[in-house]
């Protein structure tokens, strides 16, 4: 037995172990916790003080985050009817009447075409260049290669003001197409470096044997290089949905009606008489979702792309 | 089937230059082997017949078109690689027939022939396995599989034994050779292995640095090196240089070695100055009487023989003996080299000198 070779830890280093995880855990799950509660608690109980960790669960944040209401008098409401649905009922419970559907929607729908949209085009235009920068002679191709890494060396709200002039100019501002040109080109330099390390690690030879079995360069790309480098696709599109999903800055300075995201959109729902913490919190409960979701369903080739380059198969 | 004929081939990869200027003809259904070292070139050559590398000069000629310069895919060739290169996201029946789709044959046609390459190679039993969990040897079949499925002009080969274990290798290159006289296909094969080099191929082209030293039958080559570095590359133990200085004439039949006049197959080449005579282990006999001396250092033990090595006065001999011959190491015993056999060397050159007996082999060239 070396003192190099890896031993099973001892019962007390594994209990050490756990407390530690089981720590870090409630520490970064505990305002998710306050989240999700927060979505399901009555405006009044969002607010008590001390918190409340026990409390009726409502869904008066999910119906108010999804509707606009109108308060009316007792009169006004003798005249209608009984309400037909739960979620009538309960905001005539408080006096009030669904005037129409909120604009939550319509953003939460932006946020999945720009997010998904520059997510797919990143990847996309990403792996065609990790391609070409893998296999072929790209003149200056260290140069480049670094150039691109380099668009990354300052933070992207730096160059704000000149974007937005740019986009006003341009009559990109406020519209889809010019929030996923931008998540793209912020999340294509990532993407060209991690699809490259990807497909350098995919050996040459699966493409020259189908080069020999009578397919186009092309064709041995689809059929032989993309299913090896599903891993490294899966993994990098999970790094630029997150980023493109969650990003704040931009969506504000760039977007207002129109193409405006979820995030900017978010913090400005208002109740009646105050900032209506269960909306909030229930519109943010379920922007979560998208991306845990998707997460999820890619998570056997992420674990692997997140060791990207360690591991050699 | 088809015969390859390679003209003034070169590749240059930026200042080095991998292959300079290779010709040689493989003919319609021979088992060819490219022999060399590591980096010798032999690779390369073979790549560029392929199609997946592109000459930086001269021709390849496949049946009689010239194709440097088509795509690989357009060559209708097959490639079988050292490391399989079997696509990892299809099982066995889809690697195998894949080839086949891409040209879009039927798929009952396909089914046909699968079938049969399966009951070929014997591996009917693992078609619809995956690749990922098969012995080497298996992947080694599907990829001889991929390759003869198509029916191509001609199959290449790279070190294609290089990944099996020993033992393996061994069944594996009597079960290659066996498909190759009963498919009758050209075949070029690339190795390291002068031994696996020896044993299957019908021709052989030795490489070095990128430069054809030698091209023949295994025997010719054996026996008559055209160089220096094939007569050491070739054979295990190689082949013993006695190195001396001296001269021989054109129409000498004996050479001075140091004290000893040794004969020597009639020389058809006179040179002086550096020169190596040179002898294989099994040319040398131990006796007594012999003019020529050496002094034991070891001795292998073989089973029928053993390799003798002996310290003489122009080097390192190996000389191999039958078994029941006992010699102590210390001892100093007398050599004696069957003149037929022995081939002159210009050590300036590096080249074999002509005799009556090599003319034969070296005579053309």
């Amino acid at each position: 037995m070396s003192i190099f070779s890896i031993t099973e830890p001892s019962g007390r280093q594994k209990w050490i172990a756990g407390i530690l995880v089981a720590a870090y855990a409630v520490i970064t799950l505990i305002p998710l916790l306050w989240i999700i509660a927060t979505g399901f608690k009555s405006p009044s109980d969002a607010i008590a003080y001390p918190p409340k960790v026990m409390f009726d669960p409502s869904l008066e944040g999910y119906v108010n985050l999804f509707t606009t209401q109108t308060r009316i008098t007792p009169d006004m409401e003798a005249t209608l009817g009984e309400p037909d649905t739960w979620y009538e009922r309960l905001v005539r419970e408080k006096g009030m009447v669904i005037a129409g559907p909120s604009r939550y929607g319509e953003r939460f729908l932006n946020s999945v075409i720009i997010g998904f949209g520059s997510t797919f085009l990143s990847v996309f235009l990403g792996t065609l260049a990790a391609y070409a920068f893998s296999r072929f002679k790209v003149p200056l191709k260290d140069d480049l290669m670094f150039f691109i890494l380099s668009t990354r060396m300052m933070p992207p709200i730096a160059v704000a003001i000149p974007i937005f002039l740019m986009y006003r100019t341009l009559g990109l501002s406020d519209t889809h197409l010019g929030m996923i040109l931008l998540y793209t080109a912020v999340n294509l330099s990532l993407a060209v470096w991690l699809l490259k390390g990807f497909i350098d690690e995919i050996p040459r030879e699966y493409e020259e044997a189908a080069l020999i079995d009578g397919y186009t360069r092309f064709q041995a790309f689809i059929k032989v290089v993309l299913p090896q480098a599903a891993t490294g696709i899966a993994s990098t599109a999970i790094f630029c949905l997150i980023f493109a999903w969650n990003e704040y800055a931009f969506a504000v300075l760039l977007t207002s009606g129109e193409a405006q995201t979820a995030p900017p959109f978010i913090p400005t729902i208002i109740g009646v008489g105050g900032q209506d913490w269960p909306a909030v919190a229930a519109g943010a409960t379920l922007f979560l979702l998208p991306v845990v979701i998707f997460t999820i369903l890619l998570r056997k080739h992420l674990l692997r792309g997140i060791t990207f380059g360690a591991v050699r198969k | 089937m088809a015969r390859i004929v390679i003209r003034n081939l070169r590749k240059d990869f930026g200042d080095f230059t991998a292959v300079k200027s290779s010709s040689f003809t493989i003919e319609d259904g021979e088992f060819f082997m490219l022999l060399g070292p590591s980096g010798c070139g032999k690779t390369t050559t073979l790549r560029m017949i392929a199609g997946l590398e592109l000459p930086s000069a001269g021709e390849i000629w496949i049946d009689n078109e010239e194709v440097g310069r088509k795509p690989a895919s357009e060559r209708d060739i097959a490639f079988v690689f050292q490391m399989f290169a079997l696509y990892p996201h299809m099982n066995v029946r889809r690697n195998i027939s894949y080839p086949l789709k891409s040209q879009g044959m039927p798929r009952t046609e396909i089914a046909t022939r699968v079938a049969e390459v399966a009951r070929i190679l014997g591996i009917e039993d693992i078609l619809d396995k995956p690749v990922g969990g098969l012995s080497g040897g298996d992947r080694q079949r599907v990829a001889l599989g991929r390759a003869i499925v198509r029916e191509p002009k001609a199959f290449l080969m790279d070190e294609p034994l290089g990944a099996l274990d020993a033992e393996f290798r061994e069944r594996m290159a009597a079960e290659l050779r066996a498909l190759h006289d009963r498919m009758g296909a050209t075949t070029i094969y690339v190795t390291h292995d002068q031994l696996e080099a020896m044993q299957m191929g019908d021709k052989i082209v030795v490489m070095n640095q990128g430069r054809i030293e030698q091209f023949g039958m295994p025997q010719e080559i054996y026996d008559w090196p055209a160089t220096m570095f094939v007569a050491d590359f070739i054979g295990s133990p190689a082949m013993n240089f006695l190195r001396f200085n001296g001269r021989v004439d054109k129409g000498a039949s004996t050479v001075s070695v140091g004290e000893s006049n040794l004969k020597i197959p009639l020389q058809l080449q006179g040179a002086s100055g550096s020169l190596a005579l040179g002898v294989r282990p099994e040319h040398i006999s131990l006796c007594d009487t012999g003019e020529y001396r050496g002094r034991v250092i070891a001795t292998e033990y073989l089973g029928t023989t053993q390799i003798v090595i002996l310290d003489t006065a122009h080097g390192t001999v190996k000389a191999r003996v039958t078994s029941n011959r006992s010699v102590r190491p210390g001892e100093t015993v007398g050599l004696a080299f069957d003149p037929e056999t022995l081939t002159l060397f210009d050590e300036n050159t590096g080249r074999a000198l002509l005799s009556e007996a090599n003319r034969r082999v070296l005579g053309h060239g």
